[in-house]
C-alpha cells in the first residue's frame, strides 16, 4: 500500500489524458498551419480578415490598435489598412474602438434567420482546425438557399464569402453501409466546379494566414503569457532550492 | 528531536535568504494586482485627444469640452481682458506662472499659444471642484471694481483670472491647469496632444 | 523595542497566545509524508482565489448584457488582467485537486475517526460550500455551458415532489437562467459562500488543534508525554512543519503555473470551448458536461433512470460521505495496519471515484451509461461493505509509538 499514491496519481493523470470531443462533431478536421510568432503572417490574416469577415461579422472585444502594437503597424497603418467603418459623426472609427460593425443585430436577424456572431474568441470555441477546415469545405449543394453547404458546419446559413478566390467546389460523396446496417455518406474528395482567382495552394496559405489571425485575437496575450511562464518558473525553481536546503537545516533537529 | 549542535549561523542565513526570496516574489506578484488599476485600454480610448471647432466661438465666450471626463475651458478673449491681465499680477500667487500647472509653450503672459484663446482644465486646484464663469467687469459680490472677469469656485471661495491665474489669499494654491494641446489649424484646437511643441 | 510592544499587545490581545497555540507550541507528529501537504495548501488556494476574487470584481458587470463582453474587457483590456483571471480560473481547478488530495488523506489515514469526527465534519461542510461557490463563480462568465450547466443543475431542483417547480423558480427568479440569476449567484459567489466558507475553515483549523493531528501510522502521540506535557513524538509546528510547507507550496506554485501559463483552458477541461460562446438561452450545446470537479456525481445521477431517484441518488453520494465516521467502526486508523478487505475496498473506491469522474464527462451512451451504473453501485458499495467488515477486520498490531 506504500505505492498507492504513485498508483492513484497515475490514474489521475491518465484518466485526465484523454482529448474532449471536437466540436464539428465526427468530420474529419485539417490541421491548420498556425504559428504565432509569425508577424507576417499574422498581419497578412488581418488584412484577410478586415476585408472579408469584418463587414457582416463584429470582433466587439478586439481594438483596432492592439493589432498595430502586437504587429508592428502604426496607428495610421492600421486606420488606412483595416478600418472601413464610420462613427455616428461621420468621421472614420478611431483605431482605439473596439471592432464593431454597422449592421446591427435585428436586421441579421431577419437576412440570415440568426444573429451574426461575434468572431473575437470563435477561435477558442472552435478551434484553429474547425476554422481552417470550414472555411475550405464549402460545397455546391442546391438544396441550400445559398446554394452552399459545407463539410464542417452542416447546413450553414452563412454564403461562400471567399467564393471568387477558392471558386467553386463539388463535394463527392460515397455509400457505405454503416455499422448499424443503414446506409452511410461518406465524404470522399472536392471537384473544381469552377476555378477561383488562386491555386489550391495559395487559397490554403489566404485561409491558414487568416485562422492564425484568428487565433491570436481568440487570446492576444498568448506569447506573452507564455514567455512570463517560463520566468516565473525559473524564480519558483530557485527559490525551490533555498527553501529546500532550509527545510533540510531544521529537519537535522528530528530524529 | 534535539537542537543541539545545530547550526545557527547556517540557519540564520537560510532563514533570510528564503525570506528575501519570498518577500522579492510577494513583491512580483503584487505587480499585475496593482497595475490593474491602472486606466484601461477602454479608458485610455475614451480619453483619447479631442478635436474642438473654435471658428464660431465669439468674444467673450466660454466653450466647454470633455477631455478625460473632465471640463476644458475654451474662451475667446477680449483685447480689454489682455490687456487688464498684467494689472492683476500683484493680486496673484503666481503671475509669472513658475509652477509647473502649464506646458512650457503656455509659460507666458496670457498663458495661451494665442493670446486671444485660453484653454484650461476647468477643474479648481483646490479640491477638484469646477468654477463659474464671471467674465462681468466689476462684479460686486467679487471684490467690487477691482474684479476683471474671472472665475470663482463655489466650493470654498478660490478665484482665477481670465488666464486661471489663481489668485492669494483663497484656499487654491494653484494656477489652474492648462492641458497639452495644440493648432492643427487656424479654426481647430487638438486637446490632449503637443503635436511636437514641447 | 519589540519585546515591550508585544507585552503591550499581549496585555489586551492574545497574539502571543495565539502564536503559541496554532505553531510555536503546536505539537504535530514527526512523521508527516506527502499526503500532508494539502491541508495547508488548500489554505494557499483559498488566499490565492479570494485575493484574484476581489481585484475579478473591480471590473465585472454581474449583468446579463455586460457579463460575457465584461470577462473579455478583463482578459484584454484591463492591465494583467488576463492573468488575474487564469489565476482565478486554475485556483478553481487546484482547490478541488487539492481538496480531494486531502480528503483522500484522511481517508486512508482514518483521520475522521474519534477523537476527529468534527474536524471531518467541519470539513465536509467545507467541500460542501465549495461546490456551491464553484457552480455559482461557474455562471458568472455567462457563456453557453455557464448559463446551460446552471440550468441543468438548478432543474435537478425540479425533481422534488410538489415544491420541485416553484423553488426551480424562485432560484433562477425567472422561467429561465437570466439576468436575475447571474446577479444573485454573484452575490452568493463573492460575499456570501466566502464567508461561510471562511468560517468553516477556521472551526476546522480549531477543532482539529483541539484534538491534534493524526498520521500516517494512525497512533495518538498524546499517548506519551515527556515530563513538561509534550508529545514525545511531536515537534513544533514551527519551524519545522512551517519550513517544510514552504517547500511543498513551492513545488505546487511550480505545478499551478503550469497550468496557469501554459495550459490555462486545460484541453478544454477547465475553461470549456463552449464557454467562450456568449449564453444563448435558445441554442443547447451539443455536449453539456459539467466541470471536472462536479462529475462524478453528475455520473451517479445519470447513471440512474428516474430523475427523482437520480437527483436522490446523487444528493446521497455526498451525504454518506459525512457519515463515515459512524460507517468506518475499525478501531485502526492507518491503511498500514488494516485488514485486507479495507484495502481492496479502499482501491475499489477510489478507481470508482475516479472512473466516475472520467464517465461524467463524456456523453452518455448505453454503454457508458451501463459502466456509470457498475461504478455508482462499486461507489456505494464501498461504504456498505465497510459498515459490514470493518467491525471484525483482522488487523496488524499497531505500534504504540512512530519508529522510523
Amino acid at each position: 500500500m506504500r505505492n498507492l499514491p504513485s498508483v492513484i496519481l497515475l490514474s489521475i493523470v491518465l484518466g485526465f489524458s484523454g482529448s474532449v470531443m471536437a466540436a464539428g462533431g465526427n468530420v474529419h478536421l485539417d490541421k491548420a498551419p498556425g504559428d504565432l510568432t509569425d508577424t507576417e503572417s499574422l498581419k497578412r490574416g488581418a488584412q484577410a480578415f478586415a476585408d472579408n469577415c469584418l463587414s457582416c461579422h463584429a470582433a466587439d472585444y478586439m481594438r483596432y490598435n492592439r493589432i498595430g502594437r502586437d504587429l508592428g503597424w502604426t496607428d495610421l497603418e492600421v486606420t488606412e489598412k483595416l478600418i472601413n467603418t464610420r462613427g455616428a459623426d461621420g468621421e472614420k472609427t478611431k483605431v482605439g474602438e473596439l471592432m464593431k460593425i454597422a449592421m446591427d443585430n435585428d436586421y441579421s436577424s431577419v437576412a440570415f434567420g440568426t444573429k451574426i456572431p461575434g468572431l473575437t474568441v470563435t477561435a477558442r470555441a472552435k478551434g484553429a482546425d474547425w476554422l481552417y477546415t470550414y472555411l475550405r469545405t464549402f460545397y455546391l449543394d442546391d438544396s441550400r438557399p445559398t446554394g452552399m453547404n459545407n463539410l464542417a458546419f452542416a447546413d450553414v446559413g452563412m454564403p461562400h464569402v471567399l467564393w471568387e478566390k477558392q471558386g467553386l467546389q463539388k463535394a463527392i460523396f460515397k455509400t457505405e453501409k454503416g455499422e448499424d446496417g443503414n446506409d452511410k455518406h461518406i465524404f470522399e474528395k472536392m471537384e473544381i466546379v469552377q476555378a477561383g482567382t488562386m491555386s489550391v495552394e495559395e487559397y490554403d496559405a489566404y485561409v491558414g494566414d487568416l485562422v492564425n489571425f484568428m487565433v491570436y485575437m481568440g487570446e492576444p496575450m498568448q506569447l506573452e503569457r507564455k514567455s512570463l511562464g517560463i520566468k516565473v518558473l525559473i524564480f519558483l525553481f530557485i527559490f525551490a532550492i533555498v527553501a529546500y536546503m532550509l527545510k533540510k537545516e531544521y529537519w537535522k533537529d528530528v530524529h | 528531536m534535539t537542537t543541539d549542535g545545530a547550526d545557527l549561523a547556517k540557519r540564520r542565513f537560510l532563514t533570510n535568504t528564503t525570506a528575501v526570496i519570498g518577500a522579492v516574489g510577494a513583491g512580483f506578484v503584487a505587480v499585475p494586482f496593482l497595475s490593474s488599476w491602472a486606466p484601461s485600454e477602454r479608458a485610455k480610448t475614451a480619453g483619447a485627444p479631442v478635436e474642438v471647432d473654435i471658428s464660431k466661438l465669439v468674444e467673450g465666450q466660454l466653450l466647454t469640452v470633455e477631455w478625460r471626463g473632465k471640463p476644458v475651458w475654451i474662451i475667446k478673449r477680449t483685447e480689454q481682458n489682455l490687456s487688464d491681465l498684467p494689472t492683476l499680477d500683484d493680486a496673484l500667487r503666481d503671475p509669472a506662472s513658475e509652477n509647473d500647472q502649464q506646458p512650457t509653450y503656455a509659460q507666458n503672459a496670457t498663458r495661451s499659444i494665442k493670446p486671444h484663446v485660453a484653454v484650461m482644465v476647468g477643474i479648481c486646484t483646490h479640491l477638484g471642484c469646477s468654477p463659474t464663469y464671471r467674465p462681468e467687469m466689476g462684479a460686486a459680490d467679487l471684490g467690487g471694481a477691482d474684479w476683471k472677469g474671472g472665475f470663482f469656485c463655489p466650493c470654498h471661495g478660490s478665484t482665477f483670472d481670465l488666464a486661471g491665474r489663481v489668485y492669494s489669499g483663497v484656499p487654491a494654491p494653484l494656477n489652474l491647469e492648462i492641458p497639452p494641446h495644440f493648432y492643427k489649424s487656424e479654426r481647430t484646437i487638438l486637446i490632449g496632444e503637443d503635436g511636437g511643441a514641447a | 523595542m519589540f519585546k515591550s510592544l508585544m507585552t503591550w499587545v499581549d496585555d489586551r490581545f492574545p497574539a502571543t497566545k495565539m502564536w503559541n497555540e496554532h505553531l510555536a507550541e503546536y505539537y504535530a507528529p514527526k512523521n508527516f509524508n506527502f499526503w500532508y501537504f494539502f491541508g495547508s495548501l488548500a489554505l494557499l488556494v483559498l488566499v490565492i482565489q479570494i485575493i484574484s476574487g476581489i481585484f475579478l470584481t473591480m471590473h465585472y458587470k454581474p449583468d446579463g448584457a455586460m457579463a460575457f463582453a465584461s470577462v473579455e474587457y478583463i482578459m484584454r483590456d484591463v492591465p494583467y488582467g488576463w492573468l488575474i483571471r487564469y489565476i482565478h480560473s486554475t485556483g478553481a481547478t487546484a482547490f478541488f485537486v487539492v481538496v480531494y488530495l486531502h480528503m483522500f488523506r484522511g481517508l486512508m489515514y482514518g483521520s475522521f475517526k474519534k477523537p476527529r469526527e468534527l474536524v471531518w465534519l467541519f470539513g465536509m461542510f467545507i467541500y460542501l460550500a465549495l461546490m456551491a461557490e464553484a457552480f455559482m463563480g461557474y455562471l458568472l462568465p455567462w457563456g453557453q455551458m455557464s448559463f446551460w450547466g446552471a440550468q441543468v443543475i438548478i432543474s435537478l431542483f425540479g425533481a422534488l415532489p410538489i415544491i420541485g417547480e416553484p423553488l426551480t423558480l424562485w432560484i433562477r427568479g425567472d422561467f429561465v437562467i437570466s439576468d436575475a440569476t447571474l446577479n444573485r449567484f454573484f452575490a452568493l459567489h463573492v460575499i456570501a459562500l466566502p464567508i461561510v466558507l471562511l468560517g468553516l475553515v477556521v472551526a476546522h483549523i480549531i477543532a482539529l488543534h483541539e484534538v491534534g493531528s493524526n498520521n500516517p501510522e494512525g497512533v495518538e502521540i498524546k499517548k506519551h508525554k515527556d515530563e513538561n506535557g509534550i508529545p514525545l513524538d511531536g515537534i513544533p509546528f514551527h519551524p519545522y512543519y512551517s519550513v517544510k510547507d514552504i517547500v511543498g507550496v513551492i513545488v505546487f506554485l511550480m505545478f499551478f503555473s503550469l497550468v496557469l501559463f501554459f495550459a490555462p483552458e486545460g484541453g478544454g477541461y477547465l475553461l470549456e470551448h463552449a464557454n467562450f460562446i456568449p449564453s444563448d438561452p435558445l441554442k443547447t450545446p451539443e455536449h453539456i458536461a459539467p466541470v471536472w470537479y462536479f462529475t462524478p456525481f453528475y455520473a451517479i445521477l445519470r447513471a440512474v433512470p428516474d430523475k427523482l431517484m437520480g437527483v436522490i441518488a446523487m444528493g446521497a453520494a455526498i451525504v454518506v460521505l459525512f457519515l463515515l465516521p459512524w460507517i468506518d467502526q475499525c478501531k485502526v486508523k492507518s491503511v498500514r495496519y488494516r485488514g485486507l478487505s479495507f484495502k481492496i475496498l479502499l482501491t475499489v473506491f477510489i478507481i470508482s471515484f475516479i472512473a466516475l469522474g472520467r464517465l461524467g464527462m463524456l456523453p452518455a451512451t448505453p454503454f457508458l451509461t451501463l459502466l456509470s451504473q457498475i461504478f455508482s453501485v462499486l461507489y456505494f458499495g464501498f461504504f456498505i461493505a465497510l459498515y459490514f467488515t470493518s467491525k471484525n477486520e483482522k488487523t496488524k498490531p499497531v505500534p504504540e509509538r512512530i519508529t522510523k
